[in-house]
């Protein structure tokens, strides 16, 4: 299978994405400037985390009007696997492929940490194994999500609310949420289920040496997906 | 032409910046402040000098890059 990471200028992440997709999961994978389009046949794209422009104006608003941003478009609109991994997810919520908006994490500070979230979908390409609390880092300051009612319904009454952040025992509560995202929302897919869009990073715990496997979990899904 | 353009945050969304200001500025004694909120100042200057054509682009500008019409609004004022 062939990934493509993305990378932007701000981008911080493109490395460890492409480490791990190419020595942990062992995949071909290529680095994709923003100012290429995309010329082969990719079966999934990873956007991954970073400030991409400084963050400047708002996170994400400026990378998603790079010109390989309407090669992606094009991408999801063939059903195509796409994986935005926080500066990602903020540039996919900028460039209207996943619905809501980022704001300033509610503490205003930039929060590093290991949290937990609970998965509410098994059927996704991105989420089909068993495990159901997953512990992974975040590392943002804008990762408070927010929507309006109707659009939280939406999410809901369509599955595409993906993880959210929880305790060790799987219990979601305001203590629990790093950020201050309505409903705990950590992560949501769009209504097709082909773009997952995340604020933690999965790259960061997919090798035992950095304390976690719970990210691979989620690599090992797309690669099943893609393989069947 | 100069255009000044206010992005705020809409009044509905949590502005955590905006209420810190405010604690702060309780803590030197302004006591009697109802509220703060925290918004961006974007001045752009165009080289073109036809009011309406720049008005109809600054109008896509605000709405389709300064601002993110989920959580923020905007105003602006065109100067000569």
């Amino acid at each position: 299978m062939k990934f493509g990471v993305i990378v932007f200028p701000g981008s911080n992440c493109d490395m460890d994405c492409y480490y791990v997709m190419k020595d942990v999961m062992k995949q071909k994978v290529d680095y994709l400037w923003h100012k290429d389009s995309i010329r082969e046949d990719y079966d999934c794209l990873i956007l991954p985390g970073g400030f991409s422009y400084g963050d400047y104006l708002r996170a994400g608003a400026i990378a998603r009007f790079s010109p390989i941003m309407s090669s992606v478009i094009e991408f999801a609109k063939k059903g195509k696997l796409i994986l935005g991994i926080c500066n990602g997810f903020q540039i996919l919520l900028e460039a209207k492929l996943l619905p809501g908006a980022m704001i300033k994490n509610n503490c205003l500070q930039f929060v590093c940490k290991y949290v937990h979230l609970t998965k509410l979908m098994s059927q996704t390409p991105f989420t089909n194994f068993e495990k159901e609390i997953l512990k992974i880092p975040v590392a943002h300051g804008e990762g408070h999500y927010i929507a309006d009612d109707n659009t939280l319904k939406e999410l809901q009454n369509n599955n595409q609310i993906i993880f959210r952040y929880c305790d060790e025992k799987g219990q979601v509560t305001e203590s629990a949420n790093p950020n201050g995202s309505i409903f705990n929302i950590a992560g949501i897919v769009n209504k097709k289920g082909n773009i997952l869009g995340m604020m933690p990073h999965p790259e960061r715990c997919s090798e035992e040496e950095l304390g976690g496997l719970d990210g691979k979990l989620i690599f090992e899904s797309i690669i099943n997906h893609l393989n069947t | 032409m100069k255009a000044n353009v206010y992005v705020t945050l809409k009044p509905d969304v949590l502005d955590p910046e905006g209420l810190t200001i405010k604690n702060a500025l309780n803590t030197l004694n302004y006591k009697k402040i109802k509220n703060v909120r925290m918004g961006k100042f974007i001045v752009i200057e165009f080289t073109d000098s036809n009011r309406e054509k720049v008005e109809q682009d600054l109008k896509k500008i605000c709405h389709d890059i300064l601002s993110n019409p989920i959580i923020e609004d905007y105003t602006y004022k065109i100067e000569d």
